[in-house]
């Protein structure tokens, strides 16, 4: 449950932010969480509304952005979807995949007031 | 904390003590998500008003703020950098003076800890080293490593499911590591958080144990991903059981094919020869590459 500890991170993140930006309420939080990010978006969903109580961004409206996880093949350079770690290659079979995408856990954006 | 499973934040302790947590405060926390249901299916009653969590891909692109005061802000950043941050300082700290740090990561019960008991005891007068063990209760494991004759520091986490940098950074300053000595990380017994969570080492070693199933790498990925090296414990029971160490390994490698693979049994001393030296050698480049590092991004 790592998701916890991210929870705080995005908090400590957004108090950073509240600090250099001089805004006192966090309306909505932009997440990019990739298919092949080490978390569970509907955990760290949950676990942010607890950690935010009585802080700047309680109640905020929690957005998040999927991105899809991308593979090119090692083997016949092949570009192709790749929605987890154990497929291979549509192509030629090959497990030598390069992850090109979904592997983002970020804080995109902030709606403050 | 999780009524259901136990997880959650509790208090760290180093050695026993309690570390300043990096958010000051310490609360007890329940997990619901906004459809009423607990992460793990139960139902469970009433969600406050202002839960509201919205799924769907974000509208961040086109959003306008209107007529209210509000604004947007661009953060772009990493949810996991302060984490990175305090990782790369512990690796800088390892180059600076040429230690070679190891974090190992496996499920509770994989033999970690005999492992390193006898690893200790085989490098005993040739490589000077210390362990940071982590567990989320007990000084068992550190007392088990100081027996075996190596300064040893334990971190409870609590009711944390895994290491961070700033946990190891913190343990680290306590340690007194001597130059171009091996530093043996025990990560919690955890198969899925600790992989999300660089401590500044320069390679993660994965356990797995034949007694548990060979298809453990594809349902814990992450794990088997970051890994630089898999290795293939209690090797001396295979005679007894069904596990196919071929079918393990062939399934580690789709998720990581440059994987490194040792078979050992740590308490038979099967293939400790060959662990032993990846460690001899590991050490010779982190004492021949010892120096600053450049910068974040140019390291691993």
């Amino acid at each position: 449950m790592h998701e916890m500890s991210l929870a705080e991170s995005v908090l400590q993140v957004i108090e950073d932010a509240a600090r250099h930006q001089r805004f006192t309420r966090v309306r909505t939080v932009w997440l990019e969480i990739g298919q092949l990010a080490c978390v569970e978006p509907e955990s760290l969903c949950f676990v942010l509304e607890q950690v935010t109580k009585g802080s700047i961004a309680e109640g905020a409206r929690l957005e998040i952005v999927k991105i899809d996880g991308r593979g090119r093949c090692a083997r016949c350079e092949r570009a192709f979807p790749f929605p987890a770690l154990h497929e291979p290659c549509p192509d030629c079979g090959s497990y030598q995949v390069e992850v090109t995408d979904g592997e983002q856990l970020r804080i995109r954006e902030l709606e403050v007031e | 904390m999780c009524v259901q499973c136990g997880c959650g934040n509790g208090p760290t302790l180093i050695a026993g003590r309690t570390i300043r947590q990096k958010r000051g405060k310490v609360e007890t926390l329940r997990f619901r998500t906004p459809e009423g249901r607990s992460p793990h299916g139960h139902a469970e009653a009433s969600v406050p008003q202002h839960a509201r969590l919205d799924y769907g891909t974000g509208a961040a692109g086109v959003h306008v703020p209107g007529l209210s005061q509000s604004r947007m802000l661009r953060i772009e950043q990493d949810i996991l950098a302060s984490n990175n941050a305090e990782a790369f300082g512990n690796r800088s700290y390892l180059a600076q003076r040429g230690i070679f740090a190891l974090n190992l990561v496996s499920s509770p019960g994989s033999g970690k800890t005999t492992l390193l008991v006898k690893t200790i005891e085989a490098l005993r007068g040739t490589i000077p080293l210390a362990v940071i063990e982590g567990d989320q209760q007990t000084d068992n494991d550190a007392e088990r490593i100081r027996a075996a004759g190596a300064p040893a520091l334990q971190i409870n986490t609590g009711k944390g499911c895994h290491l961070d940098a700033h946990m190891v950074g913190l343990a680290m300053q306590r340690l007194d590591l001597r130059e171009d000595s091996l530093l043996l990380i025990e990560n919690v017994g955890n198969l899925v958080c600790p992989a999300a969570f660089d401590l500044g080492e320069a390679r993660k070693v994965v356990i797995l144990s034949v007694t548990e199933g060979e298809d453990k790498p594809l349902k814990y990925p992450d794990m088997f991903r970051a890994a630089s090296l898999m290795l293939l414990n209690k090797c001396d029971l295979l005679p007894y059981l069904q596990f196919d160490p071929a079918l393990a390994i062939d399934y580690a490698r789709r998720i990581n094919p440059g994987l490194g693979v040792m078979r050992i049994s740590a308490t038979g001393g099967t293939g400790m020869g060959e662990w032993l030296e990846w460690i001899a050698e590991g050490c010779r480049d982190s004492a021949a590459a010892k120096g600053p590092l450049r910068k974040e991004g140019q390291i691993e």
